[in-house]
């Protein structure tokens, strides 16, 4: 009975991602005249591809260093290192991906693919600040929900409302939210601030932009979250509340002591869940950024598509898949690990 | 603590709504502006974000962007076009995946836990990343059709819909209610001398509401909002949604109020559907016992 | 199956008999306009109706498409070996698809268009693969009453701004105080407007996106001295609040200028009557500025090609004929304001004849106009050229991106095996 289902995912989902798996190994072009060939690892080199180098800050004729306007040390230009350097082989065509300052000399991460690795963290990012939110506010969402007062369900069905809108809409309305002129957002806080409030480029700023782009994903997801924590909530026995009410217990104690180990379970679902559609990140930034402003909102399945789609390097773009898969395959297993050890 | 006034009660019940109404409107507030703002010309619109009047029905207000946008495309097209496939799709995905979970909880074969264990892995694939194999199969598919068989599935209905009849999601949410059913009611069944499938369609089945429920809205959200794939496989106007249809409303000068009566028309359906369903749709999916 | 087949058949073989002796074939084309402005549907509509009606051995069918989704409808259609007769293609991509063998060479004698504006005929490999029935072309547009006010000279076709110039006239009309901006370049609009605009601005500086002498490189074209020269002042427009930046909204480009929020719009003659209307005779259609090597505007615009799979390049071709005659070309410009190829065709229109309100983009498309770099390539190049200027805009360091984009571009070239150059 399980056949068709079988037939199915084999033929539409395992089948093409072995295609995919394949053509990440040769240099295939979506359209090309030119013939495929195989080339072994090296899509993911050139993704992977990290260096370091350390430089000691420049200095005058007599010693001195050579400050630059706002007093700081200054530094060779990488370029000289990283561009036909014979000296530097290894660092060649790589660009600054992290530089930090150590005593005087400042070392520099560099990656074949910065645009790449910044998609990478940015996606583990997302999902680190996202599943522990998320799953947060949900279980706030879900307790206040939880209370037995009149037209309650009303209120569950609101905060409901944005799981039910598509992705691509919510986007389309958060970019007049964010909007750096006379955006929602800045009319609001303008409004709370009596106009104290100086306007802010939500999406236009590298330092706003993801998590702007962060909290529009939670509003949007965060009611079926709650929805999973309400199902949790309710099947914590009333008999156990009515005790803890009988010892005086306060709602903190009560929280800690019945809740939470009766939602343990729950949070599990809860966290893997998010987990999952956290990495497929991919709508918000094809909507609302296009991965910038300087690739701060860059994602790994959005750099797949640009990569495999828009510019025609399908094979570039399956190794992301690829690593990408390795890379959600391993954490579920971790995670898969750590639950069983609880139950 | 435990002797309250009325007064205090009172109070404490109408900060209770203050705190509900608030947070409501944090998830409300944009889709009034984008029912509000459908009504408004362009350039209003615009302007009036800078103020209150974004979530007010008030100037110069009209249904002119709503004849506007049917002007512009085949709206009720499009919409005909996704109601179908994505209501087809939920069906039948429904009942090959509640099989295959029936399968996976109560049938004993060879290889189940590993083909399961695989199910499951394909989860974590997002579509987007293998759209352009996914053309290069489907395009090499055969359909029996009017004219014997044919190859090559673009441009039709059942490339946005048979690819998706099976998910792991769904298989494993099955599995997952099904394997906290008592197990007497399958063997009673036996021993009367029930196929498996009488066994699945007459008593599993009528009892599995919650479940059937709850993957329904996830399916139908999904099939819904698709964008990518039928962008890719659909040629001609007839086969679009309406997420393909969007595409129509951003041009050299986009205007903005089409875009948000577009938007309405499509958000709304399933706003609506949801709302009348509300209740069937949360406490089914707080009681799918989606417990981990 | 077999039985079933073979009824099938022939079912299908006597109805193709019974069917009239000399029925058309049919020619399928597909064109970027769904959606789009319907005056320019109707036309085509208009000219596929007065074609199928002319003979009777074709019969042109068309499919429009959402614009921002055309091109990659094409590839997937390409991928899967699914294009139809006809195709619309933009310009600058054509040499790609031509090149990837989706398209064929024109069978029609290159003679036939020899007046036709330089910018609307596509080449590739010596042969003519598309030809258009409109060329498009960019001014900075402006108002007379605000450039005196302030005190600024109008520049004409055989004087242009100067750097120099043009960049003081920005800080002049900033710090005038009235605008919210002095310029609005429309960096809202992230598809192919960035190279289509912008490009002409780096290769006036000198630069360009990739090297043409051999189309085998970018280094130095568009990371050498005249590229990083544009860069830093391309990033000080931002920096210094010259213009509106990436996260500019589509609104307020649609409406800045004629509001009167942006004293000057880089923009294009399609969008030119509705800013004509609002300010009459103080509206101006100025040329490019000179940042040192003449000033340049991007040429090409959509074009009309046969796809490689077609099996009917002779239908194909006779419709191309029919439409790129001049009362067809008088036709478009008249419906959606384009620049008609031919100067007999803009005879024929009510803007762009001798005296026409817009003919000054007539000659600004003649003189000024440079086609984007002519290579497979560029479909690549041009992402990368806009994530470079996008970047820089948003403050990125512009020696390294500048590399970095030219890095990649020449990467591209390599894995491609030249492109076929």
């Amino acid at each position: 009975m399980a056949g068709p289902s079988l037939v199915i995912l084999a033929v539409f989902l395992i089948l093409p991602f072995f295609l995919a798996f394949g053509l990440s190994f040769t240099n295939q072009r979506l359209i090309s005249p030119n013939p495929t060939e195989y080339v072994g690892l090296r899509n993911f080199e050139s993704l992977l591809g990290v260096g370091t180098l350390t430089l000691e800050p420049l200095r005058g004729e007599n010693g001195d260093l050579i400050l630059g306007d706002d007093g700081a040390p200054t530094y060779p230009r990488l370029r000289g290192y990283t561009r036909n350097n014979p000296d530097y082989p290894h660092l060649n065509g790589m660009r600054e991906w992290i530089s930090w300052s150590w005593g005087e000399n400042r070392i520099y991460l560099l990656a074949s693919d910065v645009v790449f690795m910044r998609a990478l963290v940015n996606t583990f990012l997302f999902v680190l600040i996202v599943a522990p939110l998320q799953g947060a506010l949900a279980l706030g969402l879900a307790l206040l929900v939880n209370q037995k007062l009149k037209g309650i369900n009303a209120f569950r069905a609101i905060f409901f409302m944005p799981v039910v809108v598509s992705m691509v809409v919510v986007a389309l309305l958060w970019r007049f939210i964010y909007d750096g002129q006379n955006g929602l957002l800045n009319t609001l806080l303008a409004f709370l601030t009596f106009g104290g409030f100086k306007p802010v480029d939500w999406l236009g700023n590298t330092s706003t932009a993801f998590g702007a782009m962060i909290a529009m994903s939670i509003w949007q997801a965060v009611g079926f979250h709650m929805v999973i924590w309400l199902s949790g909530l309710q099947t914590i026995p009333e008999h156990l509340y009515e005790a803890a009410r009988i010892e005086g217990a306060s709602r903190l104690q009560t929280f800690v002591h019945v809740t939470w180990p009766g939602l343990r379970n729950t949070a599990v679902l809860v966290l893997i869940v998010i987990t999952m559609q956290a990495f497929a990140l991919f709508t918000q930034v094809d909507v609302m950024t296009n991965g910038g402003p300087i690739d701060s909102t860059q994602s790994l399945v959005y750099q797949a598509v640009q990569r495999g789609y828009g510019q025609q390097d399908i094979a570039g773009g399956s190794a992301i898949s690829v690593l990408l898969f390795l890379i959600v395959l391993s954490i579920s297993l971790i995670q898969r690990y750590l639950t069983r050890e609880r139950t | 603590m435990s002797s309250r006034t009325p007064e205090t009660r009172a109070t404490s019940l109408f900060m209770r709504y203050a705190i509900l109404v608030l947070v409501a409107l944090i998830f409300v507030f944009p889709l009034v502006f984008m029912l509000v703002s459908s009504l408004k010309p362009s350039l209003q619109l615009l302007s009036d974000t800078s103020s209150i009047r974004a979530f007010l029905p008030v100037g110069n207000i009209s249904l002119d962007n709503y004849t506007a946008s049917f002007a512009r495309a085949p709206v009720a097209l499009f919409i005909f076009n996704s109601i179908f496939i994505t209501s087809v799709t939920v069906v039948l995905n429904l009942v090959i995946c509640s099989m295959a979970g029936f399968s996976f909880a109560f049938l004993d074969w060879k290889g189940k836990d590993v083909m399961l264990s695989v199910v499951i892995a394909t989860l974590i694939v997002p579509l987007e990343t293998i759209a352009i194999p996914l053309l290069l199969v489907v395009n090499n598919l055969p359909w029996v059709g009017l004219h014997g068989i044919e190859w090559g599935w673009l441009n039709s209905y059942r490339v946005q819909i048979v690819p998706f009849l099976s998910d792991a999601l769904t298989v494993f949410l099955f599995v997952q209610y099904f394997r906290d059913l008592p197990r007497d009611l399958i063997e009673a069944a036996r021993i009367d001398g029930a196929s498996w499938f009488q066994i699945y369609a007459k008593v599993i089945m009528p009892i599995s509401g919650p479940v059937i429920a709850t993957a329904a809205i996830l399916r139908f959200l999904a099939m819904y909002n698709q964008y990518l794939w039928p962008l890719m496989v659909t040629q001609s106007e007839q086969y679009r949604p309406v997420m393909v249809g969007l595409q129509y409303f951003f041009q050299l000068n986009t205007d903005w109020g089409q875009v948000m009566a577009y938007l309405s028309m499509i958000t709304v359906p399933v706003l609506a559907f949801y709302l009348a369903l509300q209740r069937a749709f949360i406490t089914s999916i707080a009681s799918t016992g989606i417990k981990g | 199956m077999g039985r079933f087949a073979k009824l099938t058949g022939v079912l299908a073989l006597t109805t193709a008999l019974a069917g009239p002796a000399l029925a058309a074939t049919e020619l399928s084309m597909w064109y970027h306009g769904a959606g789009g402005d319907s005056a320019e549907r109707d036309t085509f509509a208009r000219i596929i109706k007065e074609f199928n009606e002319s003979q009777s051995n074709w019969e042109v069918k068309l499919q429009a498409f959402p614009q921002i989704a055309y091109n990659d409808a094409i590839t997937a259609a390409a991928v899967a070996g699914k294009l139809p007769d006809i195709i619309d293609v933009d310009g600058p991509i054509m040499p790609n698809w031509a090149w990837s063998k989706y398209m064929q060479p024109l069978p029609i004698p290159e003679e036939k268009f020899a007046k036709f504006l330089p910018g609307t005929l596509g080449h590739w490999d010596g042969k003519l693969y598309s030809v258009g029935l409109w060329d498009a072309a960019v001014a900075m547009y402006a108002r007379k009453s605000v450039l005196e006010e302030n005190g600024i000279r109008i520049p004409t076709l055989d004087k242009p701004w100067t750097l120099e110039e043009f960049d003081a006239a920005l800080v002049k009309l900033k710090d005038s105080g009235k605008f919210d901006y002095p310029l609005d370049l429309a960096m809202n609009d992230k598809g192919e407007w960035y190279p289509y605009a912008f490009s002409p601005f780096l290769q006036s500086f000198g630069g360009d996106i990739v090297d043409r002498s051999t189309y085998k490189t970018a280094e130095g074209a568009l990371n050498g001295e005249a590229a990083v020269k544009f860069g830093n002042w391309w990033q000080s427009l931002f920096e210094r609040k010259l213009a509106p930046g990436t996260s500019q909204d589509t609104g307020d480009h649609d409406t800045g200028f004629l509001e009167g929020k942006y004293a000057l719009q880089w923009n294009g003659n399609w969008a030119a009557l509705k800013p004509l209307d609002k300010f009459g005779d103080d509206m101006l259609f100025l040329p490019a500025p000179d940042f040192g090597h003449g000033p340049k505007i991007g040429a090409a615009s959509w074009q009309l090609g046969i796809s490689a799979a077609s099996k009917h390049a002779d239908g194909a071709a006779k419709f191309i004929e029919f439409a790129t005659q001049d009362k067809y070309l008088a036709a478009f410009s008249n419906a959606i304001g384009l620049i008609p190829a031919t100067a007999e065709a803009a005879q024929m229109t009510e803007n762009y004849k001798d005296g026409g309100k817009l003919a000054v983009f007539y000659d600004l498309s003649a003189k000024q106009a440079l086609v984007r770099p002519v290579t497979p390539g560029y479909v690549f190049a041009a992402k990368e050229f806009r994530k470079a200027l996008s970047d820089i805009a948003d403050g990125a360091d512009v020696q390294d991106t500048l590399d970095a984009a030219a890095d990649a571009i020449t990467a591209d070239i390599e894995k491609n095996s030249g492109y076929g150059h």
